[in-house]
């Protein structure tokens, strides 16, 4: 076996996670073949990364709303392993951004980063359960301020 | 976190599967070969992306498979110096804390790579930070199972292709002067092929609940 290039392309989480969906419903649909013991490797590796993958925000993503995040991206000159980073794990916080913008006091100013933080919002879905807790406790507050 | 690696191989159909698509038959044989295993300086091969080019099928004398020479990409897990991962905790030991991600485990934070000052906690088997604040010392345990966000540092690949037999250390009678040779045999400790180092040392990293106000 040989190796041609070990780095041809950078994936996004999102590509492996559709990856993994697309290839699990077609061995579904096969039926027999994946309980014979030479399948057992792939079955657990594709169980274990679906697993920590839907864990991510990228089991929320479509190939739109990534499109729509790389154009968005695009003036702030960021490299791709930091626009991927950004992707992958939709940072909420300046700290988070630091870690993986490199340099990003001299490159970035304080609006930039909180433009940055919105930006990802915005586009990225976030985690829906987070979200309903907040949503939830303005609701209450105002069920109280009008009774 | 994962990358497209281009290979070539050449995959051996048996004579019983020539009733399957090719394409299907092949596919199936290369995530027999690689998938959940380490490839040497390339990462841990997670499945099959595509085949690219499929060259002619020949049958040898004496052997009744057909062999092509195929041309395919493969999703391998390979994260780059200084990405920023999640996982969690596995558990500690003096090694430093072991970190998992579920379909990868051997992943470590050694000591000098924690948030300064950490000390050991020998009861609990748990590295601990002491975080200083104006209050005083507060301890930041470490524990098992909780999620940890780290930086790569640096990976290690060891090569744990099998060696020959070992080398005629059971046929010399120990000498008075000589150490006992290591039993080799049994009690064997397997190498990791495939190591991830990593730190969290930096603002941001470490538990998730340190720095989620």
């Amino acid at each position: 076996m040989e190796v041609k290039n070990a780095n041809a392309a950078m994936l996004s989480n999102y590509e492996v996670f559709k990856l993994l969906t697309d290839l699990k419903e077609q061995r579904k649909d096969s039926g027999k073949s994946k309980h014979s013991t030479g399948q057992q490797n792939l079955n657990t590796i594709m169980y274990e990364t679906l697993k920590y993958l839907s864990k991510t925000p990228c089991s929320r993503q479509t190939p739109e709303i990534v499109k729509e995040f790389l154009t968005t991206m695009m003036p702030h000159k960021l490299t791709k392993a930091e626009k991927l980073q950004l992707l992958n794990h939709r940072p909420q916080t300046a700290v988070e951004i630091q870690l993986m913008v490199e340099e990003s006091e001299e490159r970035l100013s304080e609006e930039q980063i909180e433009e940055l933080i919105h930006t990802v919002a915005d586009i990225l879905p976030g985690d829906p359960e987070q979200e309903n807790a907040a949503p939830a406790d303005a609701e209450m507050d105002e069920a109280v301020e009008q009774s | 976190m994962f990358v497209l690696v281009e290979m070539v191989d050449t995959v051996r159909i048996p004579p019983w599967n020539f009733q399957r698509q090719l394409n299907d038959a092949i596919a199936e044989e290369l995530n027999k070969k690689l998938a959940n295993k380490v490839v040497y300086n390339v990462g841990l091969c997670i499945c099959l992306y595509d085949i690219t080019k499929l060259e002619d099928s020949y049958i040898f004398p004496g052997d009744g498979a057909s062999h092509t020479k195929v041309h395919f990409r493969y999703v391998v897990f390979h994260p780059f110096l200084d990405e920023i991962l999640l996982g969690k905790i596995k558990y500690c030991s003096q090694e430093g804390v072991h970190v998992t991600m579920g379909f990868f485990d051997d992943i470590l934070i050694p000591p000098e790579s924690l948030q300064q000052p950490a000390k050991f906690d020998e009861a609990e088997q748990v590295w601990l930070w002491e975080y200083e604040t104006d209050e005083g010392a507060h301890d930041l345990y470490m524990d098992q199972g909780e999620e940890i966000r780290f930086r790569v540092t640096d990976e290690v690949f060891v090569d744990t292709s099998p060696t020959g037999p070992a080398a005629a250390a059971t046929d010399t009678p120990a000498q008075p002067g000589q150490s006992a040779p290591p039993p080799e045999d049994s009690g064997e400790k397997k190498e990791a092929p495939y190591t991830l180092i990593g730190t969290i040392c930096d603002p941001g990293l470490g538990l998730l609940s340190w720095w989620n106000s």
